[in-house]
C-alpha cells in the first residue's frame, strides 16, 4: 500500500467513523472538545501507522482503542478529574478483554443517543451561529478544518481559531452531554435544523465557477439531514427540512446554463432534474405528513417545493395550493418576503390583479422599502395588466435598487422592451 | 460523488434461490447502517435474468432476446446507489457489506457521471462572469 493510498483509506475510514468515535468518547469523558482532540490523535496515529501496517480489519474499533489510550496517557500527565480517569480505565479494560464484539454492541446500544447528544452540543445556542456550523461540519460531517475554511471562503487560521474558541466555550459552559428533555427539545432542534439548512444554502448559492468545496456543502448538509432524520424519526420538521433540501438539490443541474447563467425554476428543463432526489424528497414529505400535526416552516417550504416537483410541466403547477401554503408560512414567519412570494403564487393562480392587490399592501412595508424584488414583481404584474407606463417605472426603480450589475441590465432590458 | 454498486449474480441468484433468513438479516443491517449514515440513495435486488430480456441494436434494427442468460459472472443481481466523498469511502463501505452469496461473490463499484465531469475548464473570464451573476442567483428565491 503506497502512502497516498493509505492516506486516502484513512480519510475514508475517518469520514465513516469519526462522528461515532467522537460521540462515544464524549459520552465517556463528558466533554466534546476533549473527545474530539482524542479522536484527532487517533487519526494522526492511523496516518502514521496504517501506511506500514495496512488498514486494520475493524478500523473503527482500532481508532476507538487508540483514542482511549491517548485519553489515559493524557490523564496520567495532567491532573484531570479522577472520575473521568477511572471511567476511561474501566472502558479500556473491557477493551483489552477478548470480547471485541461486545464493545461494538455496547457502542451500538448508545450510539444513536451519543450522536444526537453530539449534534445538539455542536449546535448549542451558547455558540455563535458560525461556530455551530464549523463544529457541526467538523465533528459530524467529518470535514477537515482546511476544507471547511475553503468552503466558507475564510482563511484556515480564522476557522481553526473559531473551532478552538467554540470548543472552549462549550467546555466553559459545562453543559451536560445529553439529548435535551421535552421542554427544550423543540427550541434546540430548531437550532440544529437552522445550522444544517445554512450549510445547505451556502453550497446551493455557490456557482459552477466556485471552488468545488462550496457546492459540495449541499451534499454535506443533505447527509447531515438524512442522519438526523434517522436519529429523530418522529420529528416532522426534520423530514420537512430533508424534503426541502432533497427537492431543491434535485434542481442543481438544471438551474444554471452552459455559461453559468441562472435559469429560473419555470424555465428549467425538468428532464435535467435529479429524479432520484425528487423521489426521496417526496418520500420525506410523506413521512412528515404521516406524523400529523400542523406543519412547521420547513415542512411548508418542502411542500411548496414538492408542488413544483410534482408538476411534469410548468403549466401543471398547482398554484392555488402553493398560494395556500405560502399563506400558512406567512402566518408562521410573519415575513414580508414570504408575503411577496405569496403574491407571485396568487397572481399565477388567480390572475395578476389578485397578486397586485397584495403587492400594493406590501408597498408600505418598511422592511421592503429598498428590496428590489418588490418593484420587480410589481412591474411584471402591471405589465401583464397592460399598464406599461407604470410597469416601466417600477422596473427602472428595481434596476436602481439592485446591487447586482447583471440583474440591473436585465431589468433595464425588460423595461425597454415593454410595449409602448 | 455517487457510485453505482453492482452486486454480481451467482448460480443461486440466477436459479431464483432466495437468500437465507440470516443472509437477509445481515444485509438488512448493512442497509440500515448505510441509511443511518446518510449514504444510501437507493438500492434494489433484481429478479433472475430468466424474467428479463435483452434488446440488441444493430444499426436501425432491434432484436429482443428473452432471458435467462448464461454468463453468470457478468450478470447483475442487485445494486445500490450511494453518495460519498471519495472512491475510497465507497470501497470502505462495501468492505463492510456481508458476503452476498454463500461462497465466492463479487461486488463492483462504479462512479456515476456528474454534470461537472462534462464541464469544460472554465476560463478566468467565465469565472469572473459567474462571480458577477452569483448574487443574482442568491436573490432568486424560487430557483
Amino acid at each position: 500500500m503506497t502512502a497516498s493510498d493509505a492516506h486516502a483509506a484513512v480519510e475514508a475510514v475517518w469520514r465513516i467513523e469519526s462522528a461515532r468515535l467522537i460521540a462515544a468518547l464524549a459520552r465517556v469523558v463528558r466533554e466534546v472538545g476533549l473527545a474530539e482532540d482524542l479522536a484527532q490523535e487517533a487519526l494522526v496515529a492511523a496516518l502514521e501507522q496504517w501506511p506500514e501496517s495496512g488498514v486494520p480489519d475493524n478500523p473503527g474499533a482500532w481508532l476507538m482503542a487508540t483514542a482511549k489510550h491517548r485519553g489515559i496517557d493524557r490523564m496520567r500527565h495532567a491532573t484531570m478529574a479522577e472520575r473521568k480517569h477511572e471511567e476511561l480505565g474501566r472502558e479500556l479494560e473491557i477493551d483489552r478483554g477478548e470480547v471485541q464484539p461486545d464493545i461494538d454492541a455496547a457502542i451500538d446500544d448508545h450510539i444513536g443517543d451519543d450522536l444526537l447528544s453530539l449534534i445538539f452540543a455542536t449546535c448549542h445556542p451558547v455558540l455563535p451561529t458560525e461556530a455551530r456550523v464549523a463544529l457541526t461540519l467538523r465533528m459530524l460531517g467529518g470535514l477537515a478544518t482546511k476544507d471547511i475554511a475553503r468552503a466558507f471562503l475564510v482563511p484556515e487560521s480564522t476557522l481553526a481559531q473559531r473551532i478552538v474558541r467554540a470548543k472552549k466555550a462549550l467546555a466553559e459552559a459545562d453543559l451536560p452531554f445529553e439529548v435535551p428533555g421535552p421542554d427544550e427539545l423543540a427550541e434546540r432542534l430548531s437550532s440544529v435544523l437552522e445550522v444544517i439548512y445554512l450549510v445547505f444554502n451556502e453550497g446551493y448559492s455557490a456557482t459552477a465557477g466556485d471552488d468545488w468545496m462550496r457546492p459540495e456543502l449541499v451534499q454535506d448538509a443533505l447527509r447531515l439531514g438524512r442522519i438526523l432524520a434517522e436519529l429523530v424519526p418522529d420529528e416532522p420538521e426534520v423530514h420537512g427540512l430533508v424534503a426541502l433540501m432533497e427537492i431543491q438539490a434535485s434542481r442543481l443541474r438544471a438551474r444554471t446554463g452552459p455559461g453559468g447563467e441562472p435559469i429560473l425554476l419555470l424555465d428549467q428543463e425538468r428532464a435535467r432534474w435529479d429524479w432520484v432526489l425528487v423521489g426521496r424528497g417526496l418520500k420525506a414529505l410523506d413521512r412528515a405528513d404521516a406524523l400529523g400535526g400542523e406543519p412547521g416552516p420547513y415542512a411548508l417550504q418542502g411542500a411548496i417545493a414538492a408542488c413544483h416537483a410534482r408538476a411534469r410541466r410548468p403549466q401543471d403547477t398547482d398554484w392555488p395550493r402553493i398560494a395556500t401554503l405560502y399563506t400558512s408560512l406567512a402566518g408562521l414567519t410573519g415575513s414580508p418576503i414570504v408575503e411577496l412570494n405569496r403574491a407571485v403564487a396568487l397572481a399565477q393562480a388567480f390572475g395578476p390583479e389578485t397578486g397586485l392587490e397584495l403587492v400594493d399592501e406590501l408597498a408600505s412595508e418598511p422592511s421592503l422599502e429598498d428590496y428590489h424584488l418588490l418593484p420587480s414583481v410589481r412591474g411584471d404584474l402591471l405589465a401583464k395588466l397592460g399598464r406599461f407606463g407604470e410597469a416601466r417605472a417600477e422596473l427602472e426603480r428595481a434596476a436602481a435598487l439592485t446591487r447586482n450589475s447583471q440583474e440591473r441590465e436585465l431589468l433595464f432590458e425588460r423595461a425597454r422592451t415593454l410595449a409602448p | 460523488m455517487r457510485f453505482m454498486v453492482l452486486v454480481k449474480a451467482s448460480e443461486d441468484s440466477e436459479a431464483g434461490i432466495m437468500p437465507t433468513e440470516e443472509q437477509l438479516a445481515d444485509m438488512g443491517k448493512f442497509n440500515e447502517e448505510m441509511v443511518k449514515a446518510g449514504v444510501m440513495l437507493a438500492g434494489e435486488g433484481l429478479h433472475p435474468t430468466s424474467k428479463g430480456a435483452r434488446v440488441k441494436f444493430s444499426g436501425s434494427e432491434r432484436t429482443v432476446t428473452d432471458g435467462p442468460f448464461t454468463e453468470t459472472k457478468e450478470l447483475i443481481a442487485g445494486f445500490w446507489l450511494i453518495q460519498v466523498k471519495s472512491r475510497e469511502e465507497a470501497i470502505e463501505w462495501i468492505k463492510r457489506c456481508p458476503n452476498p452469496g454463500p461462497g465466492e461473490s463479487e461486488i463492483e463499484i462504479r462512479q456515476v457521471f456528474e454534470a461537472e465531469d462534462f464541464g469544460e475548464e472554465l476560463t478566468p473570464e467565465l469565472r469572473e462572469q459567474e462571480q458577477r451573476i452569483r448574487a443574482q442567483a442568491e436573490d432568486n428565491e424560487s430557483s
